[in-house]
């Protein structure tokens, strides 16, 4: 197959699967076989690019023209290419996390769910690989179409108005933020096409204009939960655990912060941001949100939400590091798109192994729970080694990027705010670990329990595996993020 | 030979068609003569697109009395593309009209029914055809007249009460403008719209000249229904039969909103019409008034036709926001919104009448749960309404993109955030028809209902489908709205 044609391939795949998904609906075996299928060739599909694009190679298919001289189109550069294969592997995982987890609920509606869910896939694909802002703004758009279905998938009110809050905020902050950005982007210089360097340098654009462009930009891009506009990722846990997990600590959010590097590197150029004060105020809100959501996610006792808020803390990391502008903080920034994935997708399924085998949703429930579910506990305790970034786990190794890229650009306060942060991801996370294993049921379970279904079992415990391994495989994420971070 | 007068015949054939349909007075008779004559119609009219494309105007000398003398048919880039809406949505909705016009209205006055939507659908390609001033104005009445009967034969009893409102207001528009037409005759000596534009200038900026241009404009913006002269048009909309208020919002409005066009730029011309009156800042402020205001007003209906009319009055500020803007990208914006706005309302209000005839009610209370029992029905509203939202791959979104261009080459930011935040609350409407057709229990209509039948279904999909389609591809549309745009700036005529 050739590269171009990989690409359609990509977003064909998992369309078709959710085609085929919704043609087996009364067939649940052979439906979850087709999910399964479609996640492997996808992702064999996503690997075969790697290594042209790690060769040099940017392949590209330009389909036909959106708007006059402006085409639906798609190119394969490294960072797009390391968010694509993050999100296809780890959709093979999930996958069968899924089959764990709605079968053991017994969830209603599942040939939806998994529909949708392909569909989402393809959704991020399109993301991953666009060429231009246009092509780039269908598919986020789309992505929170087919989301929404996923987050309300209960359709009881509580998922209504977790849906409300969810549409709210991603529509709201691409509509009016991120729209307007792209099109003044487009008036400025003719053109919405991705280029190394960016395509603005030149623009005839003062500072404080320069500023405020990026700032509709980044408050645009909603998906990145740049606090003030964070509230939608709490809002969407109200959604099935694989959901949280695949796209509401991969899929989504990760297009979120991937759009985000990419408009800094692609779009602005980080040589043009350099040294303009009038964009300082990006590492500033950045690191804010680190904190601020770091000491909320201390204080949530439900353990979906204390995720969800760790996930925001975690996202404004890539943000933070993008904002510092050396290429040693982009290379950090691109690595913890991929560590911060595989991190926290082990945390979520373990969040919903727990909920699957013994009910329990709070982090005040769960004394002792390590002794009955201990390769989930086992599981939970990687990843979380792994977010608060303790060797040999793979967060470790994109925090030590960004924290020499902090010393590369003489930021001091980003420094601090890395490690006030690293702390505290430390003092929410630690305490689970330690009363799961160390202290005493406190009351007897209302029904005797062990793990929860071998499917979701098998998934957590080979994304903790992955945790551990990936340092030692790394060298494929780290040319991918080097290559994108330029010299 | 038929080629040549094929600007006539496109007119003509609907218009005899109509009196066709009363001699045989039998409803079935009446739904294949109006089918015909709206399906050749609109093959009449992408031929004359496709010469107009080919060759540039046509000028077709009615009787062959040369213009300005005799009334002239003049086609051009802008009002092609009119006639090609128009006509097509009326080959959309013909075909649609028989189960539902069944449905809806009593059998005796069926056969009535199509023979005035063939009268409407006359009068609309008239005024997109005419050269004339004066014919316009002839045409306007017929379209008005035949559509103030067509409301009152709605079944619902208010409908007699907005036919009435409808004709009150209507018939003040349509005085208006013949009052400023006649100001127009008294100063130049001419009603041929070419002839006008090249005497006007003698008289330009004379207090006549001036009070006829306000005379049209508020003649016309009563039939645009530009707030806060809409007052007519939810209830319109409302009570008449359903098929038929899909062809109306699709339609009447867009031509109306043409005629102002072609008198703004061609007749007036751009730097009289926004030089010596406020007409700029007017439309400005009224576009977004209605944008606002109209799309507030949509989101607390509690029935799916007054919510989607009250979004027509808000959409319909998009296309006069694009007049205000006065620049290429906005006029582009505004022209290609006819179409998409066009087609987007005239899906919606195929599948509000898909729901009328399974629910006999479009009540929000009774659409409860309608998601599960016409699956198909509600999954194409959500599309259509996912185009008013203007999200991309939609034909809503092409508007929008041209529009807030307009607003930033015309230098200004604040006014380049009003479409898409006025989206935000397409956004809110829209999504209480989600959250009523997929999260609420059933009501008991929608519990006993099945999915409408493929005659509705094929046409209305059809539509909610060519939403879609137009949101990729732009060619046609914007290539079209592009040179409309052109040939208004360029004041030629």
């Amino acid at each position: 197959m050739s590269p171009a044609s990989a690409i359609l391939a990509a977003l064909a795949i998992p369309t078709a699967g959710a085609v085929l998904i919704v043609a087996c609906g009364r067939a649940p075996n052979l439906r979850e076989a087709v999910t399964l299928a479609s996640a492997g060739l996808l992702l064999a599909t996503v690997a075969a690019l790697v290594g042209p694009v790690l060769a040099g190679a940017r392949p590209a298919v330009v389909l036909f023209d959106l708007l006059p001289g402006i085409p639906l189109a798609f190119e394969v550069e490294p960072l797009g290419m390391l968010f694509a294969l993050v999100a296809s592997g780890l959709w093979i995982v999930n996958s069968l996390y899924s089959i764990g987890y709605m079968r053991g609920n017994d969830e209603p509606h599942q040939t939806r769910f998994y529909a949708c869910f392909a569909l989402a896939l393809a959704a991020t694909m399109g993301v991953a690989f666009s060429a231009n802002l246009l092509t780039l703004f269908g598919f986020y758009e789309l992505l929170t179409l087919v989301t929404y279905p996923l987050v309300t998938h209960h359709g009881d009110d509580a998922a209504r108005r977790g849906g409300r809050v969810y549409l709210g905020y991603l529509m709201v902050t691409s509509i009016v933020f991120l729209l307007p950005a792209i099109i003044a982007t487009w008036a400025l210089t003719g053109t919405t096409d991705f280029r190394p360097g960016g395509i603005l340098a030149g623009a005839p654009l003062s500072n404080a204009a320069l500023g405020g462009l990026l700032a509709l930009y980044m408050f645009g891009i909603g998906k990145a939960a740049l606090m003030p506009v964070h509230r939608w990722l709490p809002a969407a846990m109200v959604a099935p655990t694989p959901v949280s997990a695949l796209l509401h600590a991969v899929a989504v959010v990760k297009a979120g912060v991937f759009v985000a590097v990419k408009v800094v590197v692609y779009v602005f150029g980080a040589e043009m941001l350099a040294g303009v004060r009038a964009v300082d105020w990006l590492p500033t809100v950045a690191g804010f949100t680190i904190v601020a959501a770091s000491v909320v996610a201390l204080r949530a006792d439900n353990l979906k939400r204390r995720l969800a808020y760790s996930t925001v803390s975690q996202l404004s990391y890539v943000v933070l590091a993008a904002a510092l502008l050396v290429p040693l903080s982009i290379v950090g920034a691109i690595l913890h798109i991929a560590t911060h994935a595989v991190g926290k997708i082990t945390l979520f399924f373990a969040a919903g192994a727990i909920y699957t085998a013994a009910h329990k949703t709070e982090v005040s429930q769960l004394d002792g729970i390590g002794r009955r579910m201990p390769w989930t506990m086992a599981a939970f305790t990687v990843g979380a080694l792994s977010l608060i970034g303790i060797p040999p786990a793979a967060g470790f190794f994109s925090k030590w990027y960004m924290v020499q890229g902090t010393a590369a650009a003489g930021n001091w306060v980003a420094l601090a705010v890395i490690g006030v942060s690293t702390l505290l991801n430390a003092a929410y996370f630690l305490p689970i670990v330690y009363a799961a294993f160390f202290r005493p049921e406190r009351v007897a379970p209302a029904h005797d329990h062990g793990e929860a279904p071998l499917a979701s079992v098998a998934a957590l415990v080979i994304t903790a595996a992955a945790t551990l391994v990936l340092p030692f495989f790394g060298s494929i994420p780290l040319a991918l993020a080097r290559a994108a971070a330029g010299p | 030979m038929i080629g040549q007068h094929l600007p006539a015949l496109v007119v003509v054939v609907p218009l005899v068609a109509a009196p066709l349909i009363v001699l045989a007075r039998r409803g079935a008779a009446g739904w294949a003569i109006a089918t015909a004559a709206s399906l050749a119609s609109f093959a009449m009219a992408v031929a004359l697109l496709l010469q107009v494309r080919a060759a540039g105007v046509i000028s077709y000398a009615i009787g062959s009395w040369p213009p300005p003398w005799g009334i002239e048919y003049r086609v051009d880039a802008v009002n092609a593309f009119v006639l090609v809406l128009v006509t097509a949505l009326a080959a959309v909705v013909a075909p649609y009209a028989r189960r539902s016009i069944a449905a809806e209205v009593p059998a005796d006055q069926q056969y009535l029914c199509y023979a005035m939507l063939c009268l409407v659908l006359a009068g609309l390609a008239g005024i997109a055809i005419t050269g004339d001033a004066f014919n316009l104005f002839v045409f306007l009445e017929i379209s008005s007249l035949a559509t103030y009967v067509l409301i009152a034969l709605g079944r619902d009893r208010r409908a007699l009460l907005a036919s009435y409102q409808y004709l009150i207001m209507g018939t003040i528009g349509a005085t208006f403008y013949v009052i400023g037409v006649g100001l127009l005759y008294l100063m130049t000596g001419t009603l041929n719209l070419a002839d006008l534009a090249a005497r006007i200038g003698e008289v330009q900026g004379s207090r006549p000249v001036l009070a006829a241009l306000a005379f049209i404009t508020v003649g016309l913006c009563l039939k645009i229904a530009l707030f806060p002269l809409h007052y007519w048009l939810p209830n319109a909309y409302a009570y008449a039969p359903s098929a038929f208020t899909a062809f109306l919002a699709g339609t009447a409005t867009k031509v109306s909103i043409y005629a102002l066009l072609r008198f703004y730029f061609s007749v007036f011309g751009e730097a009289a019409t926004f030089g010596a009156l406020p007409m700029r800042e007017i439309f400005l402020v009224l576009s977004i008034a209605a944008m606002f205001l109209a799309s507030l007003a949509a989101v607390f209906q509690d029935n799916l036709k007054h919510m989607l009319a009250y979004s027509s009055v808000g959409q319909i500020g998009y296309i006069t926001l694009g007049i205000s803007l006065d620049n290429q990208a906005g006029l582009t914006g505004s022209v290609v919104h006819l179409f998409n706005h066009g087609i987007t309302k005239a899906a919606l209000f195929l599948l509000a009448g898909a729901l009328v005839f399974r629910l006999h009610s479009v009540r929000f209370a009774d659409l409860a749960g309608v998601g599960r029992s016409m699956p198909l029905t509600a999954a194409g509203i959500v599309v259509g309404g996912l185009s008013l939202v203007g999200v991309p791959g939609m034909a809503g979104f092409v508007t929008k993109w041209y529009l807030v261009r307009g607003a930033l080459d015309a230098g200004s930011w604040a006014i380049a955030f009003t479409p898409v935040v006025s989206s935000l609350i397409a956004l809110w409407y829209v999504w209480r028809f989600v959250e009523t057709a997929y999260f609420r229990a059933p009501s008991a209509a929608a519990a006993a209902a099945k999915e409408a039948p493929a005659i509705l279904l094929v046409p209305a999909l059809g539509l909610a489908f060519a939403c879609i389609y137009f949101g990729f591809d732009t060619s046609f549309t914007v290539g079209a709205a592009d040179a409309a745009a052109r040939t208004l700036l360029g004041g030629a005529r």
